[in-house]
């Protein structure tokens, strides 16, 4: 009876029958959404908990079984506030990209800002992990600086990893340049059927493991057996260059740092190259013509024409190397087999010093901490100091 | 019309680049060529330079031996490299969708805030990032590795630009029209269009994954939770190391790395550089 009392009455639109015919196909989809939604959130629940166990060799402890219990509660509630909300928030045009956009940022607030801030902080505590929440107290300051990082500072070793650090960042990162643009240009000009072959080839170190890597290296590095001294042997046989003598390449502690600098240099080389291929290929073809058509011969073309385009790039690819290269941790940590850097330290890079501080000296965080901000700082002041020598040398096309 | 001296400029550019080549590629020849010998054959001079398979039934015995729970740490680092995939690709497209097509308030401050995520140094966070594992509980489980790599600043910058070059507005708008929830739109008209992105940063965050050291390091500690880059690391011993054991792990653990790069280099070349291009 109903409909035909709103058929009845079709000049009022909130009788339309299509519209409460719609009005009702929303609300059934609303609720068909919710239960897909509760649905989605029980399986993924199963699998959480199923990764929860098998994460776990054994979840026998009670301490696990509280932890699971915990982030199964958390994720119940969580779930189904989720799944009530989600479909009436993803409904509206205004709302639905800020639930999009939430993942990052709540995922990002818990492991990256918060992190960060907290390591703010515990660079001016005194705490060992062992403690507890309650063992944690003021570091207080030594004259007019808190005294973790004074602390840290005035430790031999770490002006020793600072030095590391820069000399094997320089060693490794200038050659990774100087050879990586003119062999991207050679990669562009020169190569077209094996271009990609090529490139991969130079590439492949970069995605490979660093484990992998530097286990490689520790075998080929060794000093009476290696190959890299059965190399320079032969070369030294044939040609009467180079060492006559096995450098004892990851024992002896001046002949460490070339050693670990080449395995950087030999890992980011094809990466660099890369970068610069990607900015040439963005350039018009003509215009390296255009150079040799006017009789500039390839060098020409490449240190008037190809280095002052690739200058942006430059900027960007060095700014990587400086980052990169001064949190250098991975490949020296496991070619030395821990944190010490080889012998006297003499491989030890500032990240490693930071490691050693928080995980081998029973867990002292707040200098660990102190160490990684001075460490930051140094970094930031270089990366800066990168930027503004561009911007000078080459005006305002170079600045990012 | 090149002169004679040009050409062996260039002939001999063409023999330094490839030597450049092998030497790129002669580290993991060898690490392939060591897997198959022992111990006492790697140490010998010269070196082994060719395969030599018998001794490859021996390194693969000692190579469990030594490390009973390889296959293990081999399915973990497979687990958690799928599941950061597969989390990565939805939650960057979803973010990637949202920064492309809607307009809202606070978007640019919101997307400059995921850019400069990106230039935040990783050790920066190593030992907050472990107390507050610890206080989650998440220690010594991988939950700790693919749950804050769920979603990333390079993968939503990337499915940002893909979806604002590939997707027409006007389809979006199509869809909302004929009463496609939003959520609706993303997954039945936008994501069925990003297969080419989501195969880039599907290998992207695969290998990262498959080859990260630092997280689990600083989260795992127990041998039978390790992922393999842990496990290979933990059979370095500084009097003993077996090294044809290892060469013939990490051989093992390179490899699916080096087919599915074999495949997709290109891709992932392309890919790895169109964030910095435009960037």
């Amino acid at each position: 009876m109903a409909t035909t009392a709103a058929h009845g009455a079709t000049f009022s639109p909130a009788s339309d029958p299509e519209r409460a015919y719609e009005a009702v196909r929303a609300k059934r989809r609303l609720q068909l959404q919710a239960v897909s939604h509760v649905l989605m959130i029980a399986v993924a629940l199963g699998i959480g908990a199923f990764l929860l166990k098998t994460g776990k060799a054994e979840v026998t402890t009670e301490r696990m079984m509280y932890v699971e219990g915990v982030w199964l509660a958390i994720g119940v509630v969580g779930g189904a506030l989720f799944a009530w909300l989600l479909p009436y928030l993803v409904q509206s045009k205004n709302s639905a990209p800020y639930v999009f956009v939430s993942p990052f940022f709540i995922l990002f607030f818990i492991f990256g800002l918060g992190p960060i801030l907290f390591s703010a902080i515990l660079s001016f505590l005194r705490w060992e992990a062992a403690s507890g929440l309650s063992g944690m107290e003021w570091a207080g300051f030594d004259g007019w600086l808190p005294s973790n990082y004074v602390y840290a500072a005035t430790d031999k070793l770490f002006r020793v990893s600072l030095w590391n650090t820069f000399i094997v960042a320089i060693v490794s990162g200038l050659p990774q340049h100087i050879v990586g643009m003119p062999l991207a240009y050679f990669f562009h000009v020169a190569f077209k059927r094996f271009r990609n072959a090529i490139t991969g080839a130079y590439f492949l170190p970069f995605i490979t493991s660093s484990v992998a890597i530097s286990l490689i290296f520790n075998t080929m590095f060794s000093k009476d057996f290696g190959v890299v001294n059965a190399g320079l042997d032969a070369l030294h046989r044939l040609t009467g260059i180079g060492p006559s003598q096995h450098i004892d390449w990851l024992g002896k502690a001046p002949y460490t740092k070339p050693a670990v600098s080449f395995v950087v240099f030999w890992r980011y080389l094809g990466w660099n190259t890369v970068l610069y291929l990607s900015a040439l290929q963005a350039i018009s073809k003509d215009l390296f013509e255009a150079a040799e058509m006017d009789g500039a011969t390839r060098w020409q073309t490449f240190s008037r024409v190809v280095v002052p385009l690739l200058r942006p790039m430059m900027l960007f690819a060095v700014t990587l190397t400086i980052i990169g290269n001064l949190q250098l941790f991975e490949e020296p940590f496991i070619i030395f087999g821990g944190s010490n850097g080889g012998p006297e330290n003499s491989a030890m890079t500032t990240a490693m010093f930071m490691f050693k501080y928080a995980f081998e000296y029973s867990g002292e965080f707040g200098t660990a901490c102190a160490i990684s901000w001075m460490l930051f700082v140094i970094i930031a002041l270089l990366t800066w100091l990168n930027n503004f020598i561009f911007a000078r040398s080459g005006g305002a096309e170079g600045v990012a | 019309m090149k002169s004679p001296n040009a050409k062996a400029g260039s002939i001999a550019a063409y023999i330094l680049i490839g030597l450049g080549g092998l030497m790129m590629i002669a580290p993991f020849y060898f690490m392939f060529v060591f897997a198959t010998h022992p111990r006492d054959d790697i140490f010998k001079m010269p070196p082994p330079m060719w395969f030599g398979w018998a001794a490859y039934p021996m390194n693969y015995g000692l190579l469990l031996r030594r490390l009973p729970t390889f296959w293990m740490n081999f399915f973990y680092s497979v687990e958690v490299a799928v599941i950061t995939t597969a989390l990565q690709l939805f939650f960057c497209s979803l973010a990637g969708y949202a920064f492309a097509m809607y307009e809202f308030r606070l978007k640019k401050q919101l997307f400059a805030t995921v850019l400069a995520t990106m230039l935040i140094p990783p050790f920066l966070g190593m030992v907050p990032t472990f107390v507050i594992m610890n206080w989650l509980g998440l220690l010594d489980t991988h939950v700790a590795l693919w749950l804050p790599a769920a979603v990333g600043a390079l993968g939503i910058f990337m499915m940002r630009q893909y979806i604002s070059s590939a997707v027409p507005k006007e389809l979006i708008e199509a869809a909302r029209c004929d009463g496609c929830s939003e959520f609706r739109i993303y997954w039945n008209v936008v994501l069925p269009l990003l297969g080419p992105a989501m195969g880039t940063l599907g290998l992207i965050t695969f290998i990262g994954s498959w080859n990260n050291f630092m997280s689990p390091l600083v989260v795992l500690h127990n041998m039978e939770d390790y992922t393999i880059p842990l496990a290979l690391r933990s059979m370095q011993d500084p009097q003993n190391t077996p090294w044809g054991a290892v060469m013939l792990g990490a051989s093992l653990a390179v490899l699916p790395l080096l087919i599915l790069f074999i495949f997709s280099s290109r891709r992932l070349i392309a890919g790895l550089t169109a964030g910095a291009l435009k960037g």
